[in-house]
Order: structure tokens, then C-alpha cells, then sequence
């Protein structure tokens, strides 16, 4: 072998490690009234909550899945275990948390990032959070970070049912109505009017049993010229039978406010990852997306932008990398409803190995949207010729007085970029690795720096043996 | 007599099915300025891509040899590992990572050692100045959006930077002006000295102006036809090949 470069010295363990499964409590595999009840029971619903999820069952049954997008024939919902509680309650400090969730966290390095540069942090260790914290400096400027459960029946039990699943109702597609049924887990967050909160909350989830699902629900509203970042982090062991992801985010940008929601999403190859993200805003407020997904055996994902208020804004920066035997559909969608909004999609896809990586994008600007501008660009790279990706815009715009561009470029690394960095002393496969590196830089460079770090990591990562 | 540096047998080279140099010979030893001239389509290109390890040619017969090791058969890598550098006459662009970070990972590369931070920084200013370039281009991505000028400083940089033990330039004087063509000279001057060598391409006598030419060699139909001291440049600049090709002249 050659000699030892910096890409071999990337510890892959850091994300493919497992514990024994050792669960408190676990649904028997599929999906049926008993099951949903049960799980309403174990978790102490509201009543509001379990005719919630009831209906949403219902709703689940009735609708059919989607005639686009990657297959899914992979994913059997009679062998998902919906619901697994691990053996513990949520706790406030790491020292009580169990000896092998700790482990996890820590090896993923979640206690050192939070005592480093994040706020706040939730952990959830498949159906369940394990670990919330908020310093408390944050908490006493009337900001709100917790798990969803508790929130249900705190003082902001209100403030839930008028905004749960209000975003991304049930009947939005069949897996948002799987949400609805069997979620669990998940953060709620809530920052007052004026309130900035100038370090990063981060919640992270991880799944450990084997073919189940994980269905987390993210809330978060953000009132009044007030600022957050949120950043969310997912992984998994790699297991030879199917696993779900059916997560939800639904954010509430207030008048004047900015949110910025990041994700770094590696989950294992044998994950079926169908997740819904939502934001409305409200007059002058901003979302700004900063999404990198690389892990998954099969991803959907194409966060939703509602620009409610006048002058509402948004920024979507994505950027996707599909290797051997992934197919990852991903984009994002933007519905311009105020006067003078505005959108700007700026994304990379990569492929290779076989893997493809599709982007999709959807447009709509309804009469009411005047003065609206939208530019949607999407850069792809596909690595060798067995790879593949596509661009899918499309574009619904019903007024005239706006300003829509759209983007697309698929390329190829030219082999004379590659002479040229190994005349330069560069292996071939580093010089790959800088070539694709350098193509996500201007993604990366929106993260926040660990997240960046971990990002070039996994370049690097899915780089090995590119050249074989 | 010392060793010679580089040393090129009956090298015969094809691009795809077309042979572009075939049997040809050239000798270089430490010290010594080469300069390679002769017509559009020569081959001159090739050769130097050739001796760097370009994948797009294939060589079909002889060696090349480097401190006399054969190295007919290593990757492009491997050669500039061993002390080989190219000047690109149409440098690649490459987003996403500056000048500076790429130079350190160049160095970091070539040496196959860690860099000394400081020092580096301290050199890298130290020869931008020279160079008259702009400081700003050390945190601009590689070449993108360089005009055809300061990509050719850049390549020049890197050669500064990198000290390879033989420098093979090509064309790195075409289309700049003459300010910029007397910068490229300078920067060739203080990086020649007596344990390194070049080999020039060019087909302009301007960026020979105060360099110590050793030998002139004239590349056409497939091989070197002639070989003089620097006294053939006037010969050709004045009458062109015809005068100095025997193939033509005869």
C-alpha cells in the first residue's frame, strides 16, 4: 500500500459503533390501534394528544404513498418497531445518564461540544430523550428548551396543541401521518420576543435497536425580532434490516426574527430517512437552512419555506453525497405568499460509487407574492460513470411581477485537474478528495466549525478507495 | 563530470494513436538552463507533460531517468515527490481552495514532512513581493479567476515555493505583457542555482533576457534536429526554423 495520508487516518468507528439493545419498554413490530394506544399510554398523553394520534393512524391507513421519488419497497412497516424506550428518564446532568448512552454521546462527542460552544443540548437514544440541558444564563432570558413530552403538560401545553403538527398536518403525505401516530421524542424551544440567543442549541439523536423506527418531533417558535440557531445531529449503527427515520420540524419565524436551522445527517446505510421540515414567516423575518446529508440508504427531504409576511426571507444551503447503494433525493421547496420576498437555494450534489443524488426543487409564487425574487442553483458532481444525478425544478408562479432564476450544472472531476495536483505532489486520491472538497467548501463554510470539521471528515471519508 | 539529473533514451511517445516524440534523446545535468524551441505541433508540450507523468500520453519505447533512476513508469506524484515540477502553460483552476492552504499542502506533499508554519508564511510573503503580486491572491482560490498573467505568477510561486530539483516550463511567458514577462525572468533567477536545472519552452526570446542560457535544443518532426548554445536564439528569432532545422535548411 502507499503511503499513509491524512484520508486513512479518518476513524470510521466514530459513527458505526452499537450497545446491546437493552430497552425498558418496546412495541411488538408494526402498526395497529392496540399499538398506537399503548404507546399513548406509555407516554402519558394528553387526551387531546391520543385522539391525535388515533386520527392520524386513520389518516395513515387511508392515504397511499407517493408515486415519485426513490423506491421504498425496501421498508416494510409490519417489521418497524415503532416505539423503543431505553432504560432511563431524562436527566439534567450526564453523570446520570446510563454507562452506554453516556458512551455514546461522548464518542460522538456531544458533552465536549456543549461544553464548548453550544447553549443548550437535547439527546435522544432512540424513541426517547435521554439528556436536556439549557445554561442557565439562556433560561433566564425566558428561553424555553426542552423535550416535547414534558412541554405537553408544563405552562406551554397551550402553546404545543395550537402549534403541533399545525405546520405539516397529518394529512400532508403518508409519513407525516405516520409522524402523527407514533411520534416520539424530540425538542421544543421557544424564544420571547427581542430574545437573541447568540450560542447555538443543539439536539442530537441517535437510534441503537435495530429495525426501528425513530419519529422525533422538533417544535420551534421564535417570536418577535428574536434570533436562534438550532442545530440537529443524527446517527446510527449499521444493521442489515431496514430502519426509519420519520422526524418532523415544524418552525415559527416571528416578525423581524431569524432562525437558522442546521443539520449534519449521517445516519447508516440501511436507514430509510422520510423527513418533513416546515417553516412559516412572518413579516421581515428570516429562515436560513444549512442541511448536509451523507448517510441513509434512502433519503427524501426537501425542506418547506412558507413566506407569510411582507418582506419574509430565506436561504437554503444543501449539499448531498450519495455513495454505493444510496439513492438521496433531496432539495427544498419555498412558497412565496408576501409582498417582496425573497428565496435563494443554492445547492451541491455529489455521486459516486453507483450512488445517486437527486435535487429537487419547488417554486410557487401565488398572486399575493408581488415584488417577490427567487434564484434556485444547483451544482452537481458525479465522480465516475456509473453514478448518477438529476436536477428536478419546478415552478409555479402566478404573477408577473417577480424576479425567478434558476441554475443547474452537472460536471465531472476533469483529469487534467487531477495531473495537475499530482504534479503538485498530491496522491491521485487525495487530489480527488481536494477536488470534491473544495466543490462543498462554500457549504461548509456555513457550518459551524466542528460541523465543518465533520463534514470534510466525511468527504474524506466516503473519498476512500474513490480511485480503485 | 557530474551525473546528469535527467536523462532521456530513445523516448517514444504516443497520444492516443498518434506518435508525437519518438526517439528521442536529451540530457540534463544540475546547473544547467535548457531552452526547448521549435514549431506549433512540435511536441514540445508533450515532452515536458511526458516527463512529468502526464496519464493522457503513453510512452511507447526508451527511458527517463531522474538522478538516475527510472522513473518511465511512476505516477505524476511520485515524480514530484523525486524533485520534478511543471509549469503549466494553461494552469488548472481549482475552487474551493486558496493559493496559500494549496501551497501548504503542496509542501506538505513533496516533503512528505509537517510544515513549519511561520517560516512558511514569512517566505510565501517574501516571494508574492517579489513577484509583484497582489497579497490578496494568497486567499483566493487556485487560479480561479486569475487573469492569463498572474495564473502564470502563481505557477512561478509555486516553483519558488517548492524548490524542485528540475523545472520544466511551458510556455509560462505566452501571452503576458513585457512587465509581467521580466517578473516571470526575475523569478526564474533567483530560483536557478547550481543544484537545480531547466528546461524552458518558449518561442520568445524576451523571457531569456538575463538568464544564463546553457543550450538551446530545436524540437521538430518528432525529436530534438538541432542543439547549439544560446547563440541559436538570435539565429531563429531573426529567420525563424527554417534557417536552423537541417531537415528544412538542407
Amino acid at each position: 500500500m502507499g503511503e499513509k495520508t491524512h484520508v486513512e487516518e479518518i476513524d470510521r468507528s466514530r459513527y458505526d459503533f452499537r450497545y446491546e439493545v437493552d430497552a425498558d419498554f418496546q412495541t411488538d413490530a408494526g402498526l395497529t390501534p392496540e399499538i398506537v394506544a399503548r404507546i399513548s399510554e406509555e407516554k402519558h398523553d394528553p387526551q387531546w394528544m391520543a385522539e391525535f394520534r388515533q386520527r392520524s393512524l386513520t389518516i395513515y391507513n387511508e392515504l397511499e404513498l407517493p408515486r415519485w421519488g426513490p423506491s421504498i419497497e425496501g421498508l416494510n412497516m409490519d417489521n418497524i418497531v415503532t416505539y423503543v424506550r431505553p432504560k432511563t428518564t431524562m436527566q439534567g446532568s450526564w453523570d446520570q445518564v446510563p454507562e452506554d448512552i453516556k458512551n455514546t454521546f461522548e464518542r460522538l462527542g456531544i458533552p465536549q461540544a456543549e461544553r464548548a460552544a453550544l447553549a443548550g443540548v437535547g439527546a435522544q437514544y432512540d424513541s426517547e430523550v435521554v439528556y436536556h440541558n439549557l445554561q442557565e444564563e439562556v433560561a433566564a432570558q425566558g428561553v424555553i428548551y426542552t423535550d416535547l413530552e414534558s412541554a405537553l403538560t408544563g405552562p406551554y401545553a397551550g402553546m404545543i396543541r395550537d402549534h403541533f403538527m399545525q405546520l405539516v398536518p397529518p394529512t400532508d403525505h403518508k409519513f407525516a401521518a405516520l409522524h402523527g401516530a407514533v411520534w416520539s421524542g424530540g425538542s421544543f424551544v421557544y424564544v420571547p420576543p427581542g430574545v437573541s440567543v447568540e450560542i447555538p442549541l443543539q439536539s442530537y439523536f441517535r437510534m441503537n435497536a435495530p429495525g426501528a423506527g425513530q419519529f422525533e418531533h422538533t417544535l420551534i417558535i421564535v417570536d418577535e425580532n428574536a434570533y436562534l440557531h438550532f442545530i440537529e445531529g443524527c446517527s446510527a449503527p449499521k444493521y442489515n434490516v431496514a430502519n426509519l427515520h420519520a422526524g418532523c420540524v415544524e418552525i415559527y419565524v416571528g416578525k423581524g426574527s431569524r432562525v437558522r436551522y442546521s443539520t449534519i445527517e449521517n445516519w447508516s446505510r440501511n436507514m430509510y430517512n422520510l423527513n418533513t421540515k416546515r417553516a412559516v414567516v412572518e413579516e421581515d423575518g428570516t429562515i436560513e437552512w444549512v442541511s448536509g446529508s451523507f448517510g441513509s440508504h434512502t433519503s427524501c427531504l426537501y425542506p418547506m419555506s412558507i413566506l407569510k409576511g411582507a418582506g419574509a426571507r430565506m436561504e437554503f444551503t444543501g449539499i448531498t453525497f450519495a455513495g454505493n447503494g444510496q439513492e438521496l433525493d433531496t432539495g427544498a421547496q419555498v412558497v412565496h405568499l408576501g409582498k417582496d420576498t425573497s428565496s435563494h437555494i443554492v445547492t451541491k450534489s455529489i455521486a459516486r460509487d453507483g450512488g445517486v443524488s437527486n435535487f429537487r426543487s419547488g417554486v410557487t409564487v401565488t398572486k399575493t407574492a408581488e415584488g417577490s425574487r427567487s434564484s434556485v442553483s444547483c451544482e452537481s458532481l458525479m465522480l465516475d460513470d456509473r453514478s448518477r444525478s438529476d436536477t428536478i425544478p419546478v415552478m409555479d408562479i402566478r404573477t408577473d411581477q417577480v424576479d425567478v432564476g434558476h441554475e443547474a450544472r452537472i460536471g465531472r472531476i476533469s483529469e487534467e485537474s487531477i495531473f495537475y495536483l499530482m504534479s503538485r505532489g498530491l496522491s491521485e486520491e487525495d487530489a480527488r478528495a481536494l477536488i470534491v472538497g473544495g466543490f462543498a467548501e462554500p457549504i461548509a463554510k456555513e457550518l459551524p466549525l466542528e460541523y465543518a470539521v465533520e463534514m470534510n471528515n466525511l468527504i474524506h471519508l466516503e473519498m476512500q478507495g474513490a480511485t480503485s | 563530470m557530474q551525473s546528469a539529473l535527467l536523462q532521456i533514451e530513445k523516448l517514444s511517445v504516443k497520444a492516443g494513436e498518434k506518435t508525437i516524440l519518438e526517439n528521442l534523446d536529451l540530457t540534463i545535468h544540475p546547473g544547467e538552463l535548457h531552452v526547448l524551441m521549435g514549431p506549433n505541433g512540435a511536441g514540445k508540450s508533450t515532452l515536458a507533460a511526458s516527463i512529468m507523468g502526464d496519464p493522457r500520453y503513453t510512452v511507447t519505447g526508451g527511458a527517463i531517468r531522474l538522478e538516475g533512476e527510472d522513473i518511465t513508469g511512476s505516477s505524476a506524484d511520485v515524480r514530484a515527490k523525486k524533485g520534478i515540477f511543471l509549469s503549466f502553460q494553461t494552469p488548472e483552476e481549482i475552487p474551493g481552495i486558496t493559493l496559500e492552504n494549496f501551497l501548504r499542502t503542496s509542501i506538505r506533499a513533496v516533503t512528505g514532512k509537517p510544515l513549519k508554519v511561520i517560516a512558511f508564511g514569512k517566505e510565501l510573503k517574501r516571494q508574492m513581493e517579489a513577484l509583484d503580486m497582489d497579497p490578496d491572491y494568497a486567499g483566493r482560490y487556485l487560479n480561479v479567476g486569475f487573469s492569463g498573467g498572474e495564473k502564470k505568477k502563481a505557477e512561478i510561486l509555486q516553483l519558488l515555493m517548492l524548490r524542485p530539483k528540475l523545472a520544466l516550463l511551458d510556455e509560462t511567458d505566452s501571452g503576458l505583457d513585457v512587465d509581467a514577462v521580466r517578473v516571470v525572468s526575475k523569478g526564474i533567477r533567483a530560483y536557478h542555482n547550481e543544484n537545480n536545472a531547466l528546461l524552458i519552452i518558449t518561442h520568445n526570446a524576451k523571457i531569456l533576457e538575463g538568464l544564463d542560457v546553457d543550450y538551446v535544443h530545436v524540437l521538430e518532426g518528432r525529436k530534438i534536429v538541432r542543439t547549439g548554445g544560446p547563440e541559436l536564439i538570435s539565429e531563429i528569432t531573426r529567420g525563424g526554423f527554417g534557417t536552423v532545422s537541417p531537415e528544412r535548411g538542407s
